[in-house]
């Protein structure tokens, strides 16, 4: 076990290589028009700096693979991301304090997403072809097409218009009221998470179906278990390891549709901080928050991989 | 007795797209109506100037904020303008964009995929650890990113979603391809000295042609919802073009309390278009895939 972990993580490491080179190459795909940019639309650093000046702060002058080496060194060992152009604060210090909120608002968005999808596509695969089941199956359509902007749009609007109800814009976290934070949460999380549940919905019905018609589900029956015990203990745990893959993959849809939650929300999450920092052309931050996003998608994925030895004793780490 | 004759004789001789859309429509009826709005989506778009009844970013201030009516069917917006004529200008420019940077897309994905899974070795080994490392990074985030050094705007929106989409859809193509690959026309192809470009063009590509044509579909509407996503965020294409994401977010927010029609039309549009085209999509999928089938 040990020994697959340890191996995982020295494959990442090519991937993590060049995901960086990715991000910071595009950074600097048009440094010019950034330095331009800068002083155009930034007036407060062209006041501080002057172009030259610009150009060291970004480091621009060296040549590309110093940059990359400083830049990758500084991460790798303390953690120095650089300092954001607008507000002069180390990138870390910001990450660290967004990390958590979008952290949160994930989970929750998951939770919701599960909770909404493997009991619906459970009754709809042991009920195949009931009323039931065309409506589970036609709610989980249609979520796929909602676009969650629109449906966080509307629960803004209209609320608001029938009942003069408007979620809370000063944001509070959760050490400071966990009640009065996880009320601020659980709208964009709801959203979030049903537009997620179609997907893993479909799949928790199209595996139960297969499951449900394998030998061993028959002998459970022809024990005389009752219904409860053969989906809960022989079928879902069969059922749910592909679930357990997709949810791995959504984690990146998941971190997207942060971004627009916590738009739509005013969370200060890390989607937040991005989007501030695009309209500021902040590259210290933009990097920053694209190259920790990457790494956290990557450790998803892994521990999804290691959570198979948890649910399917098949399974064993060589 | 030829008049009876001919029509059956017809029939038989129908025309393979023909008999495929019988089998649409017969096997697929959900999937069959999506094609059909996908189709006036379509329709709409390519004629918006013809079909809008106002300009797309005439200003009206006598018609500020009017609720839907005859004369203004989804109402008007802050400015006076035309909610109807401005999605319908938004069909437009989610065909041209859709269309482009699905086929863009698509082309890529094609040629990395096809490239790749025919040679196999170290090309492909570099190009996958590549492609999995573009893939650890959410797609909304990396168009974020992407358009905070390009600039918003419609070629730019294009171009990078094609790149991005492309790169992610070739493993697609590519698993497509090494299934291909192993069939006797090739080895047979191989043997009597084709070249292989001559391999690529002729035996590979015409194989994995129902992937490529169910991935263009299901690209189509993945594009235009996360086109309207970044034109939501501000980030796609520059107000005031009329963007179903942008009529949806910037100026307008601000007046959705007095006029909720300004919130509904937009994304009603979206979320139809879309579910269209995921229902052609997966119609398409099932009938061209029959492994697929079954898995709906």
């Amino acid at each position: 076990m040990q020994a697959y972990i340890a191996r995982r993580l020295l494959a990442l490491m090519p991937t993590l290589f060049l995901a960086s080179l990715i991000v910071f190459v595009t950074v600097r795909l048009v440094p010019g028009s950034v330095i331009d940019l800068m002083l155009a639309q930034n007036d407060i650093s062209a006041d501080k700096y002057s172009r030259e000046q610009l150009v060291a702060t970004l480091g621009l002058d060296k040549p590309m693979w110093e940059q990359y080496g400083g830049w990758i060194g500084g991460i790798l060992l303390h953690a120095d991301f650089g300092r954001s152009l607008w507000h002069n604060t180390p990138v870390g210090e910001l990450l660290a304090a967004r990390l958590p909120v979008t952290f949160e608002l994930g989970l929750m968005a998951l939770v919701v997403a599960l909770t909404v999808a493997i009991p619906i596509g459970t009754y709809s695969a042991m009920r195949q072809d009931t009323a039931g089941d065309y409506i589970g199956r036609s709610f989980s359509i249609l979520m796929l097409a909602v676009p969650s902007f629109w449906m966080g749009t509307m629960v803004m609007v209209f609320p608001s218009i029938w009942w003069g109800w408007s979620p809370e814009v000063k944001f509070v976290t959760f050490r400071e009221s966990p009640l009065q934070n996880l009320s601020q949460m659980i709208l964009p999380a709801i959203i979030l998470g049903t537009s997620l549940s179609a997907v893993t919905m479909r799949l928790t019905r199209t595996m139960m179906l297969e499951v449900l018609r394998q030998d061993y589900i028959r002998t459970a029956w022809a024990k005389g278990l009752t219904e409860k015990l053969v989906v809960s203990r022989h079928a879902l745990r069969n059922a749910l390891i592909p679930v357990v893959t997709l949810v791995g993959l959504q984690a990146e849809l998941l971190i997207g549709g942060a971004v627009i939650m916590e738009q739509i929300f005013v969370i200060p999450g890390m989607g937040l901080l991005l989007l501030d920092a695009v309209n500021q052309r902040d590259y210290p931050v933009i990097t920053g928050v694209f190259l920790i996003v990457g790494v956290v998608v990557m450790v998803i994925n892994l521990l999804v991989d290691l959570s198979y030895g948890l649910l399917d004793p098949k399974v064993r780490y060589r | 007795m030829a008049t009876i004759a001919e029509p059956l004789a017809k029939r038989r001789s129908a025309h393979p797209a023909v008999r495929f859309l019988g089998r649409l429509f017969r096997e697929k009826p959900l999937g069959a109506i999506g094609g059909v709005v996908f189709l006036a989506f379509l329709f709409v778009g390519v004629f918006a100037d013809l079909l809008a009844p106002y300009g797309a970013n005439h200003i009206n201030p006598i018609n500020r904020l009017k609720p839907p009516s005859w004369a203004f069917p989804f109402g008007t917006d802050n400015l006076g303008r035309d909610i109807l004529s401005r999605c319908i200008y938004g069909a437009q420019l989610s065909v041209i964009i859709g269309f482009c940077a699905a086929g863009l897309a698509t082309l890529i994905s094609v040629v990395i995929g096809i490239v790749t899974g025919y040679l196999g070795g170290k090309v492909d080994l570099i190009t996958q650890r590549f492609v999995d490392a573009w893939q650890s990074f959410p797609v909304l985030i990396v168009l974020i990113v992407a358009v905070s050094v390009v600039g918003p705007g419609m070629p730019q929106i294009i171009v990078t979603l094609g790149l991005l989409l492309g790169i992610a859809g070739s493993r697609i193509i590519r698993s497509a391809v090494v299934s291909v690959r192993e069939n006797m026309y090739v080895h047979a192809a191989q043997s009597i000295g084709a070249s292989t470009p001559r391999i690529l063009v002729r035996h590979i590509l015409p194989n994995v042609l129902p992937p490529i044509i169910v991935l263009f579909t299901t690209r189509v509407g993945v594009v235009i919802v996360t086109e309207s996503a970044l034109s939501f965020l501000g980030l796609g294409v520059p107000p005031p073009a009329p963007t179903w994401g942008g009529m949806l977010s910037g100026s307008g927010r601000a007046f959705m309390f007095h006029g909720p029609w300004l919130a509904l039309a937009p994304g009603l549009c979206l979320t139809i278009v879309v579910y269209a085209t995921n229902m052609f999509g997966d119609a398409l999928r099932d009938l061209f895939d029959p492994r697929m089938r079954g898995s709906r």
